[in-house]
C-alpha cells in the first residue's frame, strides 16, 4: 500500500499520537512474520499507550468486533462519484485487491498530509460510534473529510472500522505474551484477566490487569486449552498408563460458569451463549458457587449425543422455539474442572480434576448433563481398534490427555492430542475455479468439485486448501488456460484435473443438487495419476452416507 | 497493416513480425525479456542497447542493432525503434506503411529510471499497448521514495545484525536496485542470473556498482549484514546459511496488494515495477492521439473498456506475452531454473 511516511519496520515506535500509531503498528505487525519481532512492537507500543487506547487496542486485537457504521453500498458509490469511476471499473478492482476497506484506501486520492490523522485512538472510537446514528450527507462529509486526513495504510484501517470487518491477523498468544511482557505479570494471568466480558470504551484496563479484580466480572471464563492432532506414532507418548482417553465428540467447545449465583456459557469464540441453551437452566443452578467447566455442547437425547446436523439447526439462533427444543435438545459433555469453590484449578493434575468432576457430574444427576467417558487403554493398539470404531458411535475420533497435565492456555503441543478417525474422501474433477481473498487475491485458489452421476457432473463440495503453493501456481494457469466460461468472479474449466477430497462428516441435504451435504471439505491431493473417467460417482456419496447412518 | 496471427503481430507489408512467440524468419523484437524475446527466429532486429542482453540469453542469433529513432527500411516499411522505459535497451517499435503509422508498446513505464531511457511518446493511428497493471489501484509513488524506504531498512537490518535480500527480477528491477544501493558497494551480493545480467551489462560499457558471488569463503564481517539481490527465494538454501540472519524483500509492483505483500516467503514488500501504473497507461494512450488502441496482456478487458467508455476505440488482443494477467509468471519459471 503506498504510504506516505517512511517506515521503519525494525524499530520500534517512539513517538505516540493515538490513532496514527495503531495504523502504524498494524502496518508492521502485518509486513513481519517473526512472531517474537510482532509481540516486541505490541510490548512497546502497550507500554507507552494512553490507558484508553491501551483497552481499545486490546479489545481489538482479541477479537471484538465493532458494527458496520456505514454500509458498503453506500461506501462503494461515494468513492466512484469522488474519483468519478465507473461502478463497474471498482468492481474490477474491488475482485482484484480481494478486500473492500483496502480497494477504496487504494482508489481514494485525497491528499496524504505529513502529520496524518491527530487524536487518540479512543476519540476516533467515539467518534465512530456516533457516525451510524448520522444521516446519510452527514456520514458522507464525514468519511471524506477522515480520509483526507489521512495516509493509506491509516485509511485502510479506518475503513476496516468503519464497514465492522476489523479483525487483526495475530494469535492469542502472541497478545498476551506482548501485554505480559509490558507488565510483567505471567502469561497465563494475563490471558485469564483479558477475557471474558469487557468494554474497551469504559473498561479501566489497568484495574482490570490488577490482583484481585477478577472477581469483578462473575462470567469471566479462562481460557480455553487446546489440542493439537496426533501425528506421531502412539508408541512416541509414552506408556500407555501415563494417559487418558476418551472420545472426541463433534459439537461445540464451551465452558460453564457458575458464579455469584448466575450461570453463563461461553463458546470457544469467547461468545456468551447463555440464552442460547434454556435446558442448561435447571441442573446449572445446581452447581455449587464458584464452578467452572469445560466440556462439549452436543445435541443430545437421554445423555445421547446426535448427529452435528442436529446441533447445527440451534447455531445461530438467539430465540430457541419450542419445536427446536423439542426436536434438536441440547446437553453438556463435560472434560474438565477449571474452578472449585472459586479457586482457579488449572495448575492441578488432569486426573485429580478428573475426580472431582465425576463426583459433580454425579451429584447432579441431570439427563442432559454428562461426563465424558474414560476409555480403557492398558495397550495402545486396543486404542487404535476404538479409534476405527468411532465413527459408528457418533465420535469423530479420540483425545489422548497426560494424566498429570496442568490445564494450559491455548493451542499447546505435548500433553493433549486429538486422534481424529481419517476423513472419508472422493476423486472429484475441478469444475468451477474463483480467486482468492486477501492473501492470495491474484490467483484462482478457491475450487468447486464434482462427482460423476450417469453421463452428468454434480457439484458436491468447495475446497481451498490442501495444496502446495507450486500446485495452486499450476491449478491457476490451468484454470487461466481452460476456461469455458466467466460468471462474475467464477470461471468454469474443462473438467480435467481431478483430487482426492476428504470431508469429516457426510449428512443428507435438500438444498445440495446432490443431494448430500459435507463437513469442512479439504483437497487431499491431487491425482495426476486419474483421469476425469476414473473419478467417484453419486453413488459412492450415498454410500458413504449410509455408513454414518448406522 | 499489422494482423494479429497465432505466431504473434506480423506486419505483411514488411515480412516480418513484432516479439512473435513462435519460429519466424525475421522478428523486431521490443525488449529481451524471455515472453517477448524467444528462440528460434532467423532474424532478429532489436535495439543495440539490449544487444548484451539479448545475447545472454538467447546464445549467438543472426541480429542486427538499430540506435533510438533510426529507421530499417523493410519492403518500403519504414521501421524505427523509440524507448520504452522498461528495461535497458528496451523499445517501442514504430511502423509506418503508405502514411499509416502503428506503435507496439512492448512493456513499458512511464517514470524515467535513469537507466532504460525515458518513455518517448510517438503519435500514431493505432497503439498495441500493454496492460499489465491496468487498475486504477495500481498507482506507483516515485522511485526515489522507494529507494529511500529500501536504503532505511537495509541500514535498520544491518544495526540487528542482520542481512537484508531483495527479491527482484534479475534483468531491469535488479539494475534499479543495484544503482540505487550504491552506498553499500562492497556489500552487494547477488544470485547467479543476476551476475550473469550485470556482466554482460558491465561487458557493454555500462557503470554499476561492484556486485559478487556469495560463497563460504567471503569473509564473515562482510557476509553477515550483508545485501543480497536474487529473483527466486533463497530462504533454506546454502547461500542463505552463509548469510546468516536475514530479512528478506519481494520488490513487484503487485506488492502494491496486501494479500500479495502477504503471500509468498518474504517478510515484505517493496512496490516497485518496471511497468507503467495506470496513470501512467493512459498518458501514454493519451499522448499517441491514437484513433484506435489495441491491448495487449494484462488487464486487457478493464482498461479497454475503460478507453472505450472515454472516447478511445480499444479492443483486446490475445497474446501469450506474460502468463496471462501476470507479467511474471514466464521469468519466475526461468529463474526458478538457475536456482543455486
Ligand atoms: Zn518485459
Ligand atoms: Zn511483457
Amino acid at each position: 500500500m503506498t504510504n506516505a511516511q517512511p517506515n521503519n519496520p525494525n524499530v520500534p515506535l517512539r513517538r505516540r499520537t493515538g490513532f496514527r500509531d495503531f495504523a502504524q503498528l498494524l502496518h508492521q505487525i502485518g509486513e513481519t512474520r517473526e512472531t517474537s519481532a510482532k509481540v516486541e512492537w505490541l510490548a512497546a507500543y502497550l507500554k507507552e499507550a494512553p490507558p484508553s487506547d491501551k483497552a481499545w487496542t486490546l479489545g481489538l486485537f482479541t477479537g471484538r468486533r465493532l458494527r458496520r457504521m456505514v454500509g458498503t453500498r453506500q461506501l462503494t458509490a461515494w468513492l466512484a462519484e469522488w474519483e468519478e469511476m465507473p461502478e463497474w471499473l471498482f468492481e474490477e478492482c474491488y475482485h482484484q485487491v480481494g478486500d473492500l476497506a483496502e480497494t477504496l484506501a487504494l482508489l481514494d486520492r485525497s491528499p496524504a498530509p505529513q502529520e496524518g490523522m491527530e487524536g487518540d485512538l479512543a476519540d476516533q472510537m467515539r467518534m465512530l460510534s456516533s457516525l451510524s446514528s448520522l444521516e446519510d450527507e452527514e456520514k458522507k462529509r464525514l468519511v471524506k473529510a477522515c480520509w483526507s486526513g489521512m495516509s493509506a495504510h491509516e485509511k485502510f484501517v479506518f475503513n476496516k472500522f468503519i464497514t465492522g470487518g476489523f479483525r487483526v491477523g495475530v494469535s492469542a498468544q502472541t497478545v498476551i505474551q506482548a501485554l505480559a511482557k509490558a507488565t510483567g505479570l505471567e502469561a497465563s494471568v494475563v490471558a485469564h484477566r483479558l477475557s471474558g466480558n469487557w468494554d474497551p470504551a469504559t473498561t479501566d484496563v489497568d484495574a482490570l490487569l490488577q490482583e484481585g479484580s477478577a472477581g469483578q466480572d462473575l462470567s469471566r471464563p479462562y481460557p480455553f486449552y487446546l489440542a493439537y492432532p496426533l501425528e506421531a506414532a502412539l508408541e512416541s507418548l509414552g506408556r500407555p498408563s501415563e494417559w487418558h482417553a476418551e472420545w472426541k465428540w463433534d459439537g461445540i467447545r464451551g465452558q460453564v460458569i457458575r458464579r455469584g449465583g448466575q450461570s453463563f456459557v461461553w463458546s470457544r469464540g469467547e461468545e456468551l451463549i447463555t440464552d442460547r441453551f434454556p435446558e442448561f437452566v435447571t441442573w446449572m443452578e445446581g452447581l455449587p458457587d464458584g464452578t467452572v467447566l469445560d466440556g462439549e455442547i452436543l445435541a443430545m437425547r437421554d445423555g445421547r449425543p446426535l448427529p452435528f446436523s442436529t446441533l447445527q439447526t440451534r447455531i445461530g439462533r438467539q430465540k430457541v422455539s419450542a419445536r427446536q427444543l423439542r426436536e434438536a435438545p441440547a446437553g453438556f459433555m463435560a472434560f474438565d474442572l477449571l474452578e472449585v469453590g472459586g479457586q482457579d484449578w488449572r495448575e492441578r493434575p488432569f486426573t485429580a480434576r478428573r475426580v472431582a468432576l465425576k463426583a459433580l457430574v454425579q451429584a447432579a444427576a441431570a439427563g442432559n448433563f454428562t461426563l465424558s467417558e474414560g476409555l480403557d487403554i492398558t495397550d495402545w493398539s486396543c486404542l487404535a481398534t476404538l479409534r476405527a470404531s468411532a465413527r459408528e458411535n457418533g465420535s469423530e475420533g479420540l483425545m489422548l490427555k497426560r494424566s498429570n497435565s496442568t490445564y494450559q492456555t491455548g493451542r499447546r503441543r505435548g500433553d493433549w492430542w486429538k486422534w481424529k478417525v481419517d476423513p472419508m474422501s472422493v476423486d472429484a474433477v475441478l469444475v468451477y475455479a474463483q480467486k482468492g481473498h486477501g492473501r492470495r487475491s491474484n490467483l484462482y485458489t478457491d475450487y468447486t468439485f464434482a462427482v460423476r452421476d450417469g453421463e452428468r457432473l454434480v457439484v458436491f463440495a468447495k475446497a481451498y486448501s490442501g495444496l502446495t503453493d507450486a500446485e495452486i501456481s499450476t491449478v491457476d494457469t490451468f484454470v487461466k488456460r481452460h476456461s469455458l466460461e466467466k460468471f462474475g468472479p467464477v470461471r468454469t474449466v474443462t473438467p480435467e484435473l481431478v483430487f482426492e477430497i476428504g470431508f469429516e462428516g457426510i449428512s443428507e441435504s435438500k438444498r445440495h443438487k446432490s443431494g448430500v451435504a459435507v463437513r469442512f471439505p479439504r483437497i487431499l491431493r491431487w491425482r495426476t495419476d486419474k483421469k476425469p473417467a476414473d473419478i467417484d460417482t453419486l453413488d459412492s456419496l450415498q454410500a458413504l452416507l449410509r455408513r454414518t447412518q448406522v | 497493416m499489422i494482423r494479429f496471427t497465432d505466431n504473434g503481430l506480423y506486419c505483411e507489408a514488411g515480412d516480418f513480425h513484432i516479439d512473435p512467440w513462435r519460429p519466424v524468419p525475421a522478428a523486431v523484437v521490443t525488449h529481451a525479456h524471455s515472453d517477448h524475446a524467444r528462440p528460434g527466429h532467423g532474424h532478429y532486429l532489436c535495439h543495440e542497447q539490449s544487444l548484451p542482453v539479448m545475447r545472454a540469453r538467447l546464445g549467438p542469433q543472426q541480429f542486427q542493432t538499430a540506435g533510438w529513432g533510426e529507421t530499417v527500411m523493410r519492403n518500403g516499411v519504414r521501421v524505427s525503434l523509440h524507448p520504452a522505459g522498461h528495461i535497458i535497451g528496451s523499445a517501442q517499435v514504430r511502423v509506418e506503411y503508405q502514411g499509416e503509422v502503428w506503435v507496439v508498446s512492448g512493456d513499458y513505464k512511464t517514470e524515467d529510471d535513469g537507466l532504460s531511457g525515458a518513455f518517448e511518446p510517438i503519435r500514431c493511428n493505432v497503439f498495441v499497448t500493454e496492460s499489465t497493471f491496468g487498475l486504477p489501484v495500481y498507482r506507483w509513488r516515485p522511485q526515489e521514495e522507494i529507494f529511500d524506504e529500501m536504503r532505511t531498512w537495509v541500514e535498520a537490518n544491518r544495526r540487528e545484525g542482520r542481512s537484508s535480500i531483495f527479491q527482484a527480477y534479475s534483468l531491469g528491477k535488479a539494475q534499479r536496485i543495484i544503482e540505487a544501493l550504491r552506498p553499500y558497494e562492497g556489500l552487494l551480493f547477488a544470485h547467479g542470473a543476476v551476475l550473469n545480467m550485470q556482466q554482460a551489462l558491465t561487458e557493454a560499457g555500462w557503470d554499476f556498482p561492484r556486485v559478487e558471488r556469495l560463497t563460504e569463503h567471503t569473509a564473515m564481517n562482510i557476509r553477515k549484514g550483508c545485501v543480497f539481490i536474487t529473483p527466486v527465494p533463497v530462504g533454506g538454501l546454502r547461500v542463505e546459511r552463509w548469510m546468516g540472519p536475514n530479512r528478506s524483500a519481494a520488490c513487484s509492483g503487485w506488492m502494491q496488494v496486501r494479500g500479495n505483500r502477504r503471500r509468498g516467503e518474504a517478510d515484505k514488500g517493496f512496490v516497485l515495477s518496471d511497468h507503467a501504473d495506470w496513470d501512467g497507461l493512459l498518458a501514454a494512450v493519451r499522448a499517441t492521439g491514437a484513433q484506435k488502441v489495441f491491448v495487449t496482456h494484462g488487464f486487457q478487458s478493464a482498461f479497454s473498456r475503460y478507453l472505450s467508455e472515454n472516447g478511445v476505440e480499444a479492443g483486446e488482443v490475445r497474446t501469450q506475452y506474460g502468463g496471462d494477467e501476470e507479467d511474471r509468471e514466464d521469468d519466475a519459471v526461468e529463474e526458478k531454473q538457475e536456482k543455486t
